[in-house]
């Protein structure tokens, strides 16, 4: 059972790791425009080079 | 179930207005504009390039972001560039765009509520996960220390969560408490508090069963459910803002003799406002200069445009038509009529405020029933076994498994489903309980003008005339921006008709336009200014030469789908109203023409509200559907209220629905979406008692685990879910 002493910290890392992405993306705006932003994947504007 | 987040959201014309002029104000201090366009027609990832960049290539703007799914453009642009400039510019890409006062949109675009509730959930959400991965090894049979070491873990992770998700309950309970009064949350957190205590308890004695991944799945699902219905209402909300921003509260003032452009919430008694042909009066007034036609059909539902002349007041809210008015203000902001009348409307009793929603009516005989279970099985128990920690234990499983986890879904799900069936068709949803109030309407008033009509003349007797005098007509028609002109020259060259050569052909705003016809003078205008008896009808009458002077009578144009929307109601079994502020004949001739057995004509304001609390003496449920403000407090007063996305703002504030296209037809259809709506609801309640008809029983007879809460409660929130999509 010493496995647990690696695997319950890990778990708990990763679920903290999920949750602080979420909260950056909530903080970011990045739910306001859910339609326009799976539009935009298509966009190849800036395919050669990244927006100055 | 909303009561806690209901306060924040609620819109009121005032607020909406205000803080909306005063933003408008700051910004001309400011250095940097931030400018919002409404793109209705956008629709595709070329568009959004194809707008940003030609944004972009404008020279001071500094950034150009397009949002699809509001169909909004926002432009952060140096003071030089004017909303005009950028709307032009779009226009020519080939895009409509308007703008919109960035005033009354801020007030929607931080969603505070909303993104507080997404954090909540989201926290819960990933709590419950990680607690539930913990309990599956508990429940798949770890035993002694591992057990203890996994609980000590749960309790570790949700301790902190449902101190931070479950705020809203705790206040929205405290809240009820604190007014000695019950809600669906007292509950709720009793279960929580309850859970909590008896697992930490069961945790420290080594015990086997803990809830704590209960507790936190039971705040995940109820968080889900009011962020749910705040979304529904947040979409709604900002789409009926929009409506609102796109009419900028800007007036052209004259100031020592220089025309400044400044917000109406500037404007100060005795200044001289310049009113241009298809502009509103922005403040209350008197006229100085020019002579014009005025439209007061919002304020009064006349058709008949109103003549102007120097002397004459006009109120806030009226329509010049002609020509150019130059009014001195006596009355600005709160003070006018405009808002005096809005200002009624808060007096009127709400039809909305005394009715109990379906969620609230069913918590009055849950909460109590609840709560008594749960503390005759704690009573019952420890009496029969006197361990205090057996009971206590019982108690928990009782309110962890009765509590309303579907009943918190059973309601939002199936709304926020209806609600966007609805917005697809057309129909914006405002008020939460709108839906359960619209499937029980049985009777249904209409008001006329804007509503049931367009608001646009139509030329009825074009067959009467001879070609001589159709070509005249036109000719003298073209040379007017006049409603009635546009609609006759219109009607001309449909049929085929040339202009006849006229010279000197000049418009007298207020009268009409004349010209000189093959020597002879032409006019086209008012009954008096040509020569002729005015009649009932509305009408223009052309003159030509000593000839006597021929009428052009023209009937409201109806709104398209009034006729099957009207005809469908009456299908499905509900008594239709017309009731109007225009004369007898007129009302009589649509009433008529749409076959609508009761009508009402030349009704005051009030006298519209008395007829609709008249019917619902009779145990009537009335839904009201107008435009104008002389029907604000009758929509205020019905059960509930539709306005057109045309009616004045006021007049949107005081409706529960807000129709975004110009069609009646989806109202038919919304009673039917609504009346379905209202059954899956039921369904839902249904759904929810039946799984504690069983469930219960099972935990007060002390065999309920926490893997069978968890079942019952996921199990049966899921099948709510899935009830809910089922509504057609």
């Amino acid at each position: 059972m010493e496995v647990l002493s690696y695997l319950i910290p890990i778990s708990l890392l990763l679920g903290g790791v999920g949750l602080v992405a979420f909260i950056y993306t909530v903080r970011t705006n990045q739910y306001d425009d859910p339609e326009g932003d799976a539009r935009r994947i298509l966009n190849d504007d800036w395919d050669d080079h990244p927006k100055p | 179930m909303t009561a806690a987040i209901r306060p924040s959201i609620s819109a009121c014309p005032a607020c909406v207005a205000a803080p909306g002029a005063q933003a408008l104000a700051e910004q001309g201090l400011h250095k940097d504009a931030r400018i919002a366009l409404s793109l209705p027609t956008i629709h595709c990832s070329a568009c959004i390039s194809t707008v940003e960049r030609s944004l972009a290539a404008v020279p001071g703007v500094k950034s150009a972001r397009v949002n699809l799914t509001l169909k909004r453009a926002t432009i952060e642009a140096e003071a030089g560039v004017t909303p005009d400039q950028l709307v032009t510019l779009l226009q020519q890409t080939g895009y409509e765009a308007h703008e919109l006062d960035a005033g009354t949109l801020s007030l929607t675009q931080n969603d505070k509520v909303g993104r507080d509730l997404l954090m909540r959930m989201a926290v819960s959400g990933f709590a419950m996960m990680n607690v539930m991965l913990l309990s599956v090894a508990v429940w798949s049979g770890a035993t002694d220390a591992t057990r203890d070491l996994f609980h000590w873990i749960s309790a570790a992770i949700a301790l902190p969560t449902l101190a931070f998700s479950g705020v809203p309950f705790y206040k929205s309970a405290w809240s009820a408490l604190r007014v000695r009064r019950s809600n669906m949350d007292v509950p709720i957190v009793t279960a929580l508090l309850l859970a909590v205590v008896a697992s930490i308890w069961e945790t420290a004695l080594s015990g086997h069963h803990a809830y704590f991944d209960a507790a936190v799945a039971l705040v995940f699902f109820l968080l889900t459910g009011r962020y749910l219905d705040h979304r529904t209402r947040a979409i709604a909300r900002s789409a009926a803002q929009e409506l609102s921003a796109l009419e900028v509260p800007r007036a052209t003032a004259l100031r020592d003799g220089a025309e400044v452009v400044m917000p109406v919430a500037d404007l100060r008694i005795g200044d001289l406002i310049l009113v241009r042909p298809g502009g509103r009066m922005p403040v209350d007034g008197v006229i100085t200069e020019g002579r014009s036609e005025i439209d007061r059909s919002l304020l009064t539902g006349e058709t008949l445009p109103v003549f102007a002349e120097p002397g004459r007041p006009v109120s806030a809210g009226e329509v010049n038509l002609t020509g150019p008015l130059t009014i001195r203000a006596t009355a600005v902001g709160r003070e006018t009529s405009l808002h005096r009348m809005a200002d009624l409307v808060a007096i009127a009793e709400s039809g909305r405020s005394r009715y109990t929603s379906l969620a609230d009516s069913t918590a009055k005989y849950y909460t109590p029933g609840v709560l008594f279970l749960s503390v005759a099985s704690f009573i019952g128990w420890y009496l029969y076994s006197a361990d205090m920690r057996t009971a206590l234990n019982i108690a928990a499983a009782v309110l962890i498994i009765t509590c309303p986890c579907a009943l918190g879904l059973a309601v939002p799900a199936v709304t926020t489903a209806a609600s966007g069936k609805l917005f697809r068709r057309g129909m914006l949803i405002k008020d939460a309980t709108a839906l359960e109030r619209l499937a029980k309407v049985d009777t249904v008033v209409f008001d006329k003008t804007g509503t049931l009509t367009a608001g646009t003349p139509e030329l009825v007797n074009l067959s009467d005339h001879s070609p001589r005098d159709l070509a005249i007509a036109l000719a003298l028609a073209e040379g007017s921006s006049h409603p009635l002109s546009v609609s006759l020259a219109a009607a001309a060259r449909a049929a085929g008709i040339a202009p006849a050569p006229i010279t000197e052909l000049t418009e007298v705003p207020g009268y009409g336009t004349k010209g000189l016809w093959q020597g002879q003078p032409v006019r086209l205008g008012r009954a008096s200014w040509t020569g002729a008896v005015p009649g009932a009808e509305t009408a223009a009458w052309l003159a030509i030469g000593t000839e006597t002077p021929r009428a052009f009578t023209f009937t409201d144009r109806l709104r398209p789908g009034a006729a099957e929307a009207v005809r469908n109601l009456m299908a499905k079994g509900i008594r239709v109203l017309l009731i109007s502020g225009d004369s007898a004949a007129v009302v009589e001739a649509l009433a008529r023409r749409l076959g609508i057995p009761e009508w009402l004509a030349e009704s005051l304001p009030a006298e519209k509200a008395a007829r609709i609390t008249a019917l619902q003496d009779e145990g009537r449920h009335v839904l009201m559907v107008g435009d104008g403000l002389n029907d604000t407090a009758a929509l205020t007063a019905a059960n509930v209220s539709i306005s057109p996305a045309s009616a004045l703002d006021a007049a949107r504030v005081a409706s529960d629905i807000v129709l975004l296209g110009s069609d009646l037809s989806p109202i038919a259809d919304a009673v039917t979406t609504a009346q379905s709506a209202v059954r899956r609801i039921r369904e839902n309640f249904n759904i929810a008692t039946l799984y504690n008809v069983i469930a219960v029983p099972i935990a007060i007879a002390g065999f309920a685990t926490p893997l069978v809460a968890a079942l019952a409660m996921s199990s049966s929130s899921i099948t709510v879910a899935l009830n809910a999509i089922r509504l057609k």
